[in-house]
C-alpha cells in the first residue's frame, strides 16, 4: 500500500536475567501508519517465527495505554517520542520510512530484565504493600455520601490515582528514582479525608521501602513529569517531601 | 438428558428475605479455623482482589495467582464507563427492585432472579466500600458523589471517575490486596498462570501452576479454589478485552468436570472504534457513557452514504434533515440509550442496507456536536452569564465540559485513529465485548465441582442474554467483597477437620503429569504456522458465524471448520523457544487451543438454542421488525454442559422460575 513504510529495527535482546544481552538489528516493511507500535512488533516477531527465529519477548496487554504493562525505551524515550501516551498507544504515523528505531527495555537497577524487553517491576507492589492503602476492612464503611468532599480535592487526588504503575519515570530519570510513582499514590490519599489517620505512617514506611527496593533519589531534573504518560505533575514529589518531613518530625516527638 | 445433576441451591422464603435469611443462617468457620484453611484466588481482576482481601481479612489463609508482572494490571483496570448501584442518589425513582427488574429486563429474561436481587441488594456497600477505600470517583460541586446514566435504564444509578472507573475499583480492591500481602496474610504468585485444577474424591483441592518465568510446573494446594480469571471474548481474536484475557483457568475446570453455562450468550458492544485493517490486534472500546451525550446516525440517503464514504462529503456539512438517528426513530421511549444488543444490530442493520460510513462500509456516526453546543455549552454561557452567545462560543464553553467528561476517551479515540472527535462526529461499530457465558454456579457461586468456585466475568451468571453496561464491574465486586466471603462458608465449615491437603497425592502427581504433557506436545509439533493464524481463523469463523446473527445452516458449518481447525492447530502450529523460559508464544498456543474447543461449544449451543434473546440473535427467529423473538415456552432455562471425554458434550438444564416479574417481550420503543 502507498503511505506504508520501510523502516530499521534495532533491539535489545537478552535471553535471561544473567544474559548480557545485545542490539540485533531487523529490518521491518509495509508498516502500515496505522498500525500500534506493538502491532508493529506483532508483525516482527510474525516474521522472526516463519524465519524459524525466537520472537522478541515484550509485556502488554490491554493495548490501550491503561494496564501499564508495555514498557518500551524508544529512541531514548520511555514510550517514545509523542508525550501523554504508552507504548501501545504510539502509532506509526510518528515515524516515517527509512527510519532506524532503537528500542531498549526500562534500565533501572530496581528493574532487573526478564527477557529482551519484559522486566520486572515488582518493586512497584512491595511499595504499595508497604502503606499505598486505606486500612478499611470489607464492611467497614459508611454511607458513601456521609462525607461530603469539594470537588477540587476529589479531581485532585484523582488525576494523582491516574498513574498506571508503568514505571516510565524510573526508566526516565538518570538517577532511576522512583519518586513519582510513590508520591502519586501518597497524593491520591493526601488528598482525601480518608486518607489522613494513617497520612504519616504511609508516607514513613513508603518512603523507607522505595529507598530498600534500589531506586535512586530525586534530583529535580523533571524528566518523569515530561515523560509520564498519564501527566502525573512534580508538584505531587512536592507534597511527598512536605508529609515526610512532617511525619519525621511527628514521629521523633512520639 | 437429565435436570437432577444440577441444583441451584436458590434459598427458600420471599424474594426480599432470601439474601438476609440466608447470610444469617449460613454456617460459620470460627477464627482459630479459619487459619488452617487454605483458599486459592485464581485471578485478580475486580473479583479476585475484592474476594482475596476480603477472605484474608477474615483470616482465611489465601495464594493469588495472575499472570501478568502485577495485579493491579487485570483486566478490569480497562474499564471505562462505570458502576452500577441502587442509591437513589439522583431521588429519581431508583431503588433495589427496579436494579433487579432492569437487568432481568435487559439480560432478556434469561437470569435466575435470586441471584440478580442480591446483586441489587449488596449494590450500594460496594460504592460505600470503595468511597472509604480512597476511590476518587467524580463528585458535584456540593461534595456529593455524581452519576451518569447508562443504557437500558430510565434513572441515573451509574457512578464513575472520568473514563477511568474500572482502572480506579480496581485499584483500590488492589491495594486491599497488597495491604494484606504486607501483612504476610495473602501469597501473591504473578506471571503465574493456572493450567489445572486438581479433584481428589470429587472436590476441588488445588490447582497446577506455571512459573511463566521459569517454566516449572507447580503443585499447590487449598480447601477451596476461586477462579476469577475474567471472559473469554478474546476466542473472536478481535474484542475490547486485553490481549492475555483467555478461557484457559475456566476451560480446564469445564474438563475436570465445571459445567459451562450459557456458552453461546456473547455481548457486542455497539460503540468500539472500527476495523482498521488487517493488522489489527485488538479493537477499542469507547465507553457506552458516551451515549449519553453522543447522538448515533448514518445519512438518510445511501448516495449521501455513499458520497461520505469516498471522501466527497464531509458529514459535518450533512443538513439535520438528511440525518437519520435511527435509535432515536426507532426506539423513542430510550433512543440512544437502548440496551446494547438492540443498538448493535441496529447498526448492522442499517450498514448492511448500505448506509455505512467508513471505507469498508461497517461505521456509523457517534457525534456530540449537539450536545457539546446546546446542552452544555447553553448551560455553561448561562452559568457565566453570557447573553447571545454564537455558536462558536457555545461550541468552546461545551467543549470544556464534554473534555473534563469524556477527554481521555476522546484523546484516546484521536490517537488510533488520527482523527479529532471534537470537530469531527466519531465513528463506531460493533465489537466484541464481554462474555455473559460462563461456568454454571449455584447461589453459593459454587460450580458443580465441590469446593470450586467462579466470580466476576468468569461465571454465568447475574446478566442473562445481555449485560447492562455499568453492571459488570458491579457484580465483580459483589462477588468478591459481599458474596463469597458468606457463601464460602456453607462448604469450608465442613472442612475444618481435613487438615493439610497432600500435594504429593496420587491426583497432584496425575495432573502435574498430564500438564506437562500437552505442554511438550505443543513444543513439539514444529509445524509451519504461527498461533495467531489459527487465532485468526478461528476469530474469523466465530465472527462470521457465531457473532452478532447466527442460524443453523452456519452454525453446522461452523462446527465443522473449528474441528478442522482444531486437527491443523496440533500438528502445525509452530512455537519457538523452549519450556523452560519465559516464552510468550507457549502461553498463546496453550490458550488458543483452550479457544478452539470453546468455540465449538458456543457453536453447538448458539444451535440448540432455537430462539433469540439478548446477544444470541438467531436470524430464524425474529420479529417482523426484526427484533429478537424469544421462545419463552421452550427456552426458558439456562444451558449448562456437562465436557464429555473426546470434546464431546451433554446438555442439562436449569429452568427459570419468574416468581416476581412478568415476563414480557422486551420493549424499549
Ligand atoms: C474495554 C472494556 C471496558 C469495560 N467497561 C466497563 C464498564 O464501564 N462498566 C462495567 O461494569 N464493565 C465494564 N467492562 C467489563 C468489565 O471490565 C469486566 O467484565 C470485569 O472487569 C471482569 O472482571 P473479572 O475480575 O471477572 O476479571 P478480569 O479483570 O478479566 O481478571 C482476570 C484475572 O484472571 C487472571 N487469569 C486469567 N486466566 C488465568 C490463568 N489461567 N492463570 C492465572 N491467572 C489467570 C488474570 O491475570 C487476571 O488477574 C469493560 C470491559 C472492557 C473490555
Ligand atoms: S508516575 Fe507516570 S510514569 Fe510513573 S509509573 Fe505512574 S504513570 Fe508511569
Ligand atoms: S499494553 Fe496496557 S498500557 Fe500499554
Amino acid at each position: 500500500m502507498s503511505g506504508n513504510m520501510n523502516l530499521t529495527l534495532k533491539v535489545w535482546r537478552q535471553k535471561n536475567k544473567s544474559d548480557k544481552g545485545r542490539f540485533e538489528t531487523y529490518p521491518v516493511q509495509d508498516i502500515s501508519p496505522d498500525m500500534s507500535f506493538l502491532e508493529m512488533f506483532d508483525v516482527l516477531n510474525e516474521k522472526l517465527i516463519n524465519d524459524g527465529k525466537e520472537p522478541v519477548a515484550f509485556d502488554h496487554d490491554c493495548r490501550e495505554g491503561i494496564c501499564g504493562m508495555c514498557s518500551m525505551f524508544i529512541n531514548g524515550r520511555p514510550h517514545g517520542p509523542l508525550q501523554g501516551v504508552t507504548t501501545c498507544q504510539l502509532h506509526m504515523r510518528s515515524f516515517k520510512t527509512g527510519d532506524t528505531i532503537v528500542v531498549e527495555p526500562w534500565r533501572a537497577k530496581a528493574f532487573p530484565v526478564i527477557k529482551d524487553l519484559a522486566v520486572d517491576r515488582s518493586a512497584f507492589d512491595r511499595i504499595i504493600a508497604s502503606g499505598g492503602f486505606i486500612s478499611v476492612n470489607t464492611g467497614n464503611a459508611q454511607d458513601a455520601n456521609a462525607t461530603p468532599i469539594g470537588k477540587d480535592d476529589a479531581d485532585a487526588s484523582f488525576a494523582a490515582a491516574m498513574c498506571i504503575g508503568c514505571g516510565a519515570c524510573v526508566a526516565a530519570c538518570k538517577n532511576a528514582s522512583a519518586m513519582l510513582f510513590v508520591s502519586a499514590k501518597i497524593s491520591q490519599f493526601a488528598l482525601l479525608p480518608q486518607g489522613q489517620p494513617e497520612r504519616n505512617q504511609r508516607v514513613l514506611n513508603m518512603v523507607a521501602q522505595m529507598d530498600a527496593e534500589g531506586f535512586g533519589s530525586c534530583t529535580n531534573t523533571g524528566a518523569c513529569e515530561a515523560e509520564c504518560p498519564k501527566g502525573i505533575s512534580l508538584s505531587n514529589i512536592a507534597r511527598m517531601n512536605r508529609d515526610f518531613i512532617g511525619a519525621q518530625l511527628s514521629s521523633q516527638k512520639v | 438428558m437429565s435436570a437432577n445433576k444440577i441444583d441451584a441451591k436458590i434459598p427458600d422464603g420471599a424474594l426480599e428475605q432470601k439474601w438476609t435469611k440466608y447470610r444469617s443462617t449460613v454456617p460459620l468457620v470460627n477464627p482459630a479455623n479459619k487459619r488452617n484453611l487454605e483458599v486459592i484466588v485464581v485471578g485478580s481482576g475486580l473479583a479476585g482482589s475484592s474476594a482475596a482481601a476480603s477472605l484474608s481479612e477474615l483470616g482465611y489463609k489465601v495464594k493469588v495467582f495472575c499472570f501478568q508482572d502485577s495485579p493491579r494490571r487485570a483486566h478490569s483496570i480497562a474499564a471505562q464507563g462505570g458502576i452500577n448501584a441502587a442509591k437513589n442518589y439522583q431521588n429519581d425513582g431508583d431503588s433495589v427492585y427496579r436494579l433487579f427488574y432492569d437487568t432481568i429486563k435487559g439480560g432478556d429474561y434469561r437470569a435466575r432472579e435470586s441471584n440478580v436481587y442480591r446483586l441489587a441488594e449488596v449494590s450500594a456497600n460496594i460504592i460505600d466500600q470503595c468511597v472509604a477505600q480512597g476511590v476518587p470517583f467524580a463528585r458535584e460541586y456540593g461534595g456529593m458523589l455524581d452519576n451518569r446514566s447508562f443504557g437500558g435504564t430510565q434513572v441515573k444509578r451509574t457512578f464513575y471517575a472520568a473514563g477511568q472507573t474500572g482502572q480506579q475499583l480496581l485499584l483500590g480492591a488492589y491495594s486491599a490486596l497488597q495491604r494484606q500481602i504486607g501483612l504476610g496474610a495473602v501469597s501473591m504468585y504473578t506471571r503465574h498462570e493456572m493450567l489445572d485444577v486438581v479433584i481428589i474424591d470429587g472436590k476441588c483441592r488445588g490447582i497446577i501452576a506455571r512459573d511463566l518465568i521459569s517454566g516449572k510446573i507447580e503443585r499447590h494446594t487449598a480447601h477451596a479454589v476461586l477462579l476469577c480469571t475474567g471472559g473469554y471474548g478474546n476466542v473472536f481474536f478481535l474484542s475490547t478485552n486485553a490481549m492475555g484475557s483467555n478461557v484457559t483457568a475456566a476451560w480446564k475446570a469445564h474438563k475436570r468436570g465445571a459445567f459451562f453455562g450459557n456458552p453461546c450468550f456473547t455481548q457486542i458492544h455497539p460503540t468500539c472504534i472500527p476495523v482498521s485493517g488487517d493488522h489489527q490486534s485488538k479493537l477499542t472500546l469507547m465507553s457506552e457513557s458516551l451515549r449519553n451525550d453522543g447522538r448515533i446516525w448514518v445519512p438518510k440517503k445511501k448516495e449521501d452514504a455513499a458520497a461520505i464514504r469516498e471522501g466527497r462529503l464531509n458529514p459535518n456539512d450533512l443538513k439535520e434533515e438528511d440525518r437519520d438517528y435511527y435509535l432515536e426513530r426507532r426506539y423513542p421511549a430510550f433512543g440512544n440509550l437502548v440496551p446494547r444488543d438492540v443498538a448493535s444490530r441496529a447498526a448492522k442493520e442499517r450498514c448492511d442496507a448500505g448506509f455505512g460510513v467508513n471505507q469498508t462500509g461497517e461505521a456509523v456516526y457517534l457525534d456530540f456536536a449537539h450536545n457539546m453546543k446546546y446542552k452544555y455549552g447553553k448551560k455553561e454561557a448561562a452559568k457565566k452569564g453570557i447573553t447571545n452567545p454564537t455558536e462558536a462560543q457555545l461550541t468552546e464553553l461545551g467543549k470544556a465540559v464534554v473534555k473534563e467528561q469524556y477527554g481521555n476517551l476522546f484523546d484516546m479515540y484521536h490517537q488510533i485513529t488520527g482523527v479529532n472527535p471534537y470537530e469531527n462526529p466519531m465513528m463506531i461499530y460493533p465489537a466484541v465485548h464481554y462474555t455473559m457465558g460462563g461456568l454454571w454456579v449455584d447461589y453459593n457461586l459454587m460450580t458443580t465441582v465441590p469446593g470450586l468456585y467462579a466470580l466476576g466475568e468468569a461465571n454465568f451468571s447475574d446478566h442473562g442474554a445481555n449485560r447492562l453496561g455499568a453492571s459488570a464491574l458491579m457484580q465483580g465486586l459483589a462477588d468478591g467483597y459481599f458474596v463469597i466471603p458468606y457463601t464460602i462458608g456453607a462448604y469450608l465449615s465442613n472442612e475444618i477437620r481435613t487438615g493439610n491437603i497432600n500435594p504429593d497425592h496420587e491426583a497432584f502427581v496425575a495432573a502435574e503429569k498430564s500438564v506437562s504433557e500437552t505442554l511438550q506436545k505443543l513444543m513439539s509439533i514444529k509445524g509451519s504456522k504461527s498461533v495467531d493464524y489459527f487465532h485468526k481463523r478461528l476469530g474469523k469463523i466465530m465472527w462470521d458465524k457465531c457473532g452478532m446473527a447466527r442460524n443453523a445452516e452456519g452454525l453446522k458449518q461452523a462446527i465443522t471448520d473449528i474441528q478442522q481447525l482444531r486437527s491443523e492447530f496440533w500438528s502445525d502450529v509452530r512455537i519457538p523457544g523452549d519450556l523452560n523460559e519465559f516464552n510468550p508464544e507457549l502461553e498463546k498456543a496453550g490458550r488458543v487451543a483452550d479457544f478452539i474447543e470453546l468455540g465449538e461449544l458456543m457453536c453447538r449451543d448458539a444451535l440448540n438454542r432455537n430462539e433469540s434473546c439478548g446477544g444470541h440473535f438467531r436470524e430464524e427467529y425474529q420479529t417482523e421488525e426484526g427484533e429478537a423473538l424469544r421462545d419463552d415456552e421452550n427456552f426458558s432455562y439456562v444451558s449448562a454442559w456437562e465436557f464429555k471425554p473426546g470434546v464431546d458434550w451433554e446438555l442439562h438444564k436449569e429452568e427459570l422460575k419468574y416468581e416476581n416479574i412478568k415476563i414480557a417481550q422486551r420493549s424499549y420503543k
